[in-house]
């Protein structure tokens, strides 16, 4: 099981849930692909149609950015904690 | 009966309603808060209107919502109404114009993506599919991206014939169908290309927005990266009708929909010195098919005025007498009940307006 835990303006597509617990493992594009069976609009902001990233979207495994750690490869072990957040942008 | 007046601004979507005919406006918004709304539609072949926004969030990507309460609730698909299959290997970047077609064909309505795509829905806006033709243009890999990205920002479905279809792209100039999408070919003969070595070009003129006669569906008006052309025979060929404005540079292009020869833009400087003309806020109008142009400003700001209106934010009305809008990069957005031959502020202070839409609802 993991944690996924999700910002603000992404909880009203999760019924208002600040953190969802996810029956996958491995990867964290396994993780993305099970989260998404459930909550298909919630995924499609975090990944596009490619299935990858948005770009301004960061995502956290065990406080570690992805984008430093393998991307959607990165390892997610049982009971990993995965942190989704928008990055800083915009004006 | 009431009027209603959508403008999307680069933080969201504002919905004014006017219940005494266009005097006042009642502005809700912001709907769809802190998401560029490059393309809105208001569809009144049903019988409850919907309203379509093509809404992209810088950090959480685009989408097509749509309301069927006049923007009371809101829609947005599990999966995403505007996508690109897998094989193309490309993304949406953001929907940039929202086309319901013809009466004849009321569940259908057009997309027009960045990057350049066209994409067609046969339930009302809500699931749509790439139209491969044009996406598989052996031009594709040619046109190219203005500062404002690569898109197809116009799409103008022929009002008696539901084969025929007219889009318009930034950097690619115009493409004509008439199979319904099955085949594409380029209609910019007489169109300049500012900023090509060949300035006569088969293709790749950086069209700005394309309108269609209200009387003559094979008559089409045309503002162009430098240019104002107008057409007599479907978009196949095009001639300049920019006598009479004080500059060929602009963006909007913008038809009455019951008059014939009636048209409005709004010129600026050049694409160097994007100010309105002489700093003063005028629109232009002609009434005979861009022969004589003539400027309106009766109540618009008197002094300097530097904002510029974009491709997508003028806009007329189905009203009688008709009615048309406009909305600055300043974020006022002003409107007409007598054709443009006055003006009254609907609204200040909001962002940059992307579009403007109104209908009769």
């Amino acid at each position: 099981m993991v944690t996924v835990l999700l910002p603000g303006p992404l909880r009203g597509e999760a019924g208002g849930a600040s953190r969802l617990s996810v029956d996958a493992g491995g990867t964290l594009g396994a993780v993305l692909d099970e989260l998404a069976a459930d909550h298909p609009r919630l995924a499609r902001r975090i990944r596009d149609e490619r299935g990858e990233l948005r770009r301004y979207v960061n995502v956290y495994v065990d406080g570690e950015d992805c984008r430093h750690s393998g991307g959607l490869a990165t390892p997610v072990g049982e009971g990993a904690q995965v942190q989704v957040l928008p990055s800083v942008a915009g004006g | 009966m009431a009027t209603l007046l959508a403008i999307g601004t680069a933080k969201g979507l504002f919905l004014a309603t006017s219940a005494d005919d266009r005097r006042t406006w009642e502005v809700s918004g912001p709907h769809h808060p802190q998401t560029s709304v490059y393309a809105v539609a208001l569809d009144t072949r049903r019988a409850t209107p919907r309203l379509l926004a093509g809404v992209t969030s810088s950090h959480f990507g685009p989408s097509v919502a749509t309301s069927d309460d006049l923007g009371a609730s809101w829609d947005d698909p599990d999966h995403a109404p505007v996508a690109f299959p897998a094989d193309t290997g490309a993304s949406l970047g953001r929907v940039w114009q929202l086309m319901p077609a013809g009466a004849d064909e009321p569940d259908v309505v057009w997309a027009g993506t960045e990057p350049s795509a066209l994409f067609r829905s046969t339930d009302g806006g809500r699931s749509f599919e790439l139209v491969r033709a044009l996406w598989d243009h052996p031009h594709r890999p040619h046109w190219q991206a203005g500062f404002g990205g690569q898109a197809v920002h116009t799409m103008l479905p022929h009002p008696r014939d539901p084969a025929r279809v007219l889009v318009a792209m930034s950097t690619g100039g115009v493409y004509r169908s008439q199979d319904a999408g099955a085949s594409w070919a380029p209609g910019n003969v007489g169109i300049r290309a500012a900023g090509l070595a060949d300035e006569w070009p088969e293709f790749g003129q950086c069209v700005h927005k394309v309108a269609r006669d209200a009387g003559n569906p094979e008559r089409l008006y045309a503002q162009n990266h430098f240019g104002v052309y107008r057409s007599d025979d479907d978009g196949r060929t095009w001639s300049s009708i920019a006598d009479g404005l004080p500059s060929d540079f602009g963006f909007p292009m913008v038809s009455h929909p019951a008059r014939p020869g009636m048209v409005w833009t709004f010129p600026l400087v050049a694409d160097v010195e994007r100010f309105p003309t002489d700093h003063r806020c005028r629109v232009f109008r002609s009434a005979d098919a861009g022969g004589k142009w003539e400027p309106l400003s009766v109540g618009l700001p008197e002094g300097p005025f530097y904002p510029a209106v974009l491709r997508d934010a003028m806009c007329a009305d189905d009203a009688t007498p008709g009615g048309v809008y406009f909305g600055t990069r300043s974020g006022e957005v002003y409107a007409s009940r007598d054709e443009g031959d006055s003006w009254s502020q609907v609204a200040a202070h909001l962002p940059d307006v992307l579009c403007v839409r109104a209908a009769v609802v």
